[in-house]
């Protein structure tokens, strides 16, 4: 089976976020990032489904340069190679244009089985998977806790809300969005993180794409959220802090 | 030129979040002044649709076809993409439920179009829609404005708008046949089941201790389980907690677990991700403890500690026995 598996470089979860000069996007500058989170669970599913079934596994990611960095992990966690569409400007892209370039990588590579996390940390769409899928031209599930192979194509299972999960069988090839916590995620060896050194990562540009960036939605400011409650913060030492917390649930909140 | 809502039903019963995304429309059609109509997809849906025609509503398409009878993402689409061709709306709003989230941006690609997900809130500034939306898990709010040609899509965000607040009136129901064959329709659903009886009825819990990402390791939680018992709570978890096998899924609290609205919740070591936001902030007393004072927990939490949680949680463990005696 071969699978491509679709990841993204995302600010690192605990990094404190300052809006730019602009007010329209975030300072880059000194920021760590990492895979997002849901990418690891998908990746971590083509692993484990290319050791089930052979095959192999593709990742592609779109992104910077910087994002060499989080390809190279993916490729020591076990991915076979990967194609990196490398460009600076990927803000200037809206989820549709995007979803385009990566269709055009994708074209040549004819992959059975597409997976994407289900969404990302930074822009939270949760739609690139499907948008794929609709270019793609394949049938498509979301939000997916198991995958099963099975005669001429595969059974999924697809967690809706409040505790209700679903079965949904479809043919090969197709694409899923994978939720995380749908397997356990595997630590690169240290084998592996050599490995990775020699393995493939093509780099692909829009322009050799085709793809011209597009933008059928704008951001006009981005700006702390206002609080929609006043917090009353309780400060001093953990114990006087404690203290406090204690009296207003007693007397103020009358919760205790 | 309209706002059309496209309402979620299953089997037969209307998804929460269906009233709360009408209640975005029919204030949004006011601030626009356009008018708004609304659309429920399905087998049959005519008990549906005479509901809705109670409502302040232009028209009210019922989308009826037996391929239509259970939800497939191609089906839906398909069917969804013909009304939209005759119906011809300005703005489709959404609610931001599972299932639209697997067949919505399939049906603006086939449009060409960008849905504008999960939206919070919106504006209107000399005629033009302003979409507040979250950044970063919650982190950052952005201002999203649409580019070219309508019609542009949205979807609404669980607790954004108060169902409460659909304005009731009345409209005609008009009966909608997409055209759709079984062959186009690639994926098969299959029935729906939860894992198991659930053991642990968190809704019921008058004072709830949950735990998130702070607590680092899963040989830590005996330090929130002790907080727990101090205050007679249940203990309940955030996603990543249960993803990982800490706690049972069972004590998931969240858009994907249980939605509860305690007397008292306190969130230990839980940044607030939307997903975990929207099934505790009708809690009636919310208290947060987190190192990170921007954490968007604080936004809705009613007493906060900014600390090292390892530090606080026994601290508050020994003031609460001693206020309890």
């Amino acid at each position: 089976m071969k699978i491509v598996v679709s990841i993204k470089q995302v600010p690192s979860r605990d990094s404190v976020l300052r809006v730019d000069a602009a007010g329209t996007w975030i300072q880059e500058e000194d920021l760590a990032y990492e895979i997002n989170e849901p990418d690891a669970y998908a990746l971590e599913e083509g692993l484990q489904l290319k050791e089930k079934h052979g095959g192999e596994v593709v990742v592609v990611c779109a992104g910077p340069a910087r994002a060499a960095q989080t390809i190279r992990e993916a490729l020591a966690k076990g991915a076979d190679r990967a194609l990196h569409i490398e460009e600076e400007n990927l803000g200037t892209f809206d989820p549709l244009s995007l979803a385009r370039l990566m269709a055009g990588a994708l074209k040549l590579e004819k992959p059975d089985l597409v997976l994407t996390g289900l969404q990302s940390d930074d822009l939270g769409y949760g739609q690139t998977g499907v948008i794929l899928a609709e270019i793609l031209g394949l049938p498509h599930a979301t939000i997916i806790m198991q995958v099963e192979k099975q005669n001429g194509g595969i059974r999924v299972k697809r967690e809706l809300e409040d505790g209700w999960f679903q079965h949904v069988e479809m043919p090969l090839p197709a694409l899923l969005t994978i939720q995380s916590g749908i397997n356990k995620l595997r630590y690169a060896t240290l084998m592996g993180i050599k490995k990775a050194k020699t393995k493939e990562v093509k780099r692909l540009t829009a322009a050799e794409l085709g793809v011209t960036p597009a933008a059928s939605i704008r951001f006009s400011r981005v700006y702390l959220p206002e609080k929609s409650k006043h917090t009353q913060i309780l400060e001093g030492s953990p114990k006087e802090a404690a203290a406090k917390l204690v009296e207003r649930l007693k007397f103020e909140a009358r919760v205790l | 030129m309209s706002i059309l809502a496209i309402l979620e039903q299953r089997a037969g019963t209307w998804h929460r979040m269906s009233w709360e995304t009408l209640a975005a429309a029919q204030q949004l059609g006011a601030d626009l002044q356009q008018p708004v109509s609304a659309a429920v997809a399905g087998g049959e849906v005519g008990g549906l649709a005479e509901e809705l025609a109670g409502k302040q509503l232009e028209r009210v398409y019922a989308v009826e076809h037996e391929l239509s009878k259970d939800y497939t993402p191609d089906g839906y689409a398909a069917a969804l993409g013909q009304l939209l061709a005759v119906a011809k709306p300005r703005v489709v709003l959404f609610p931001h439920t599972y299932q639209v989230r697997d067949f919505a941006p399939k049906l603006a690609t086939a449009l060409g179009r960008v849905l504008v997900s999960d939206v919070v809130a919106h504006r209107v500034e000399g005629g033009e829609t302003i979409l507040v939306r979250q950044l970063f898990q919650g982190k950052m709010n952005v201002d999203v404005r649409f580019v070219g040609e309508p019609p542009y899509f949205a979807s609404v965000q669980a607790g954004a708008y108060r169902a409460d607040q659909v304005a009731a009136g009345s409209a005609t129901v008009e009966k909608f046949r997409p055209e759709l064959s079984a062959a186009a329709i690639r994926t098969k659903p299959l029935e729906l089941f939860r894992e198991s009886q659930r053991a642990v009825d968190l809704t019921a819990a008058e004072i709830i201790v949950s735990v998130g990402r702070g607590i680092k390791e899963a040989e830590n939680i005996p330090i929130v389980k002790e907080l727990a018992e101090a205050l007679g709570a249940e203990l309940a978890a955030s996603r990543p907690i249960c993803d990982n096998g800490w706690l049972p899924m069972e004590r998931q609290v969240g858009s994907s677990g249980q939605t509860v609205s305690p007397k008292l919740y306190l969130a230990v070591g839980i940044s607030g991700a939307i997903q975990h936001l929207v099934g505790m902030k009708g809690s009636k007393t919310i208290v947060a403890i987190n190192k990170d004072a921007e954490a968007p927990i604080f936004e809705v939490a009613d007493y906060g500690i900014v600390g090292d949680l390892f530090q606080v949680v026994p601290a508050l463990v020994e003031e609460i026995k001693k206020a309890k005696g």
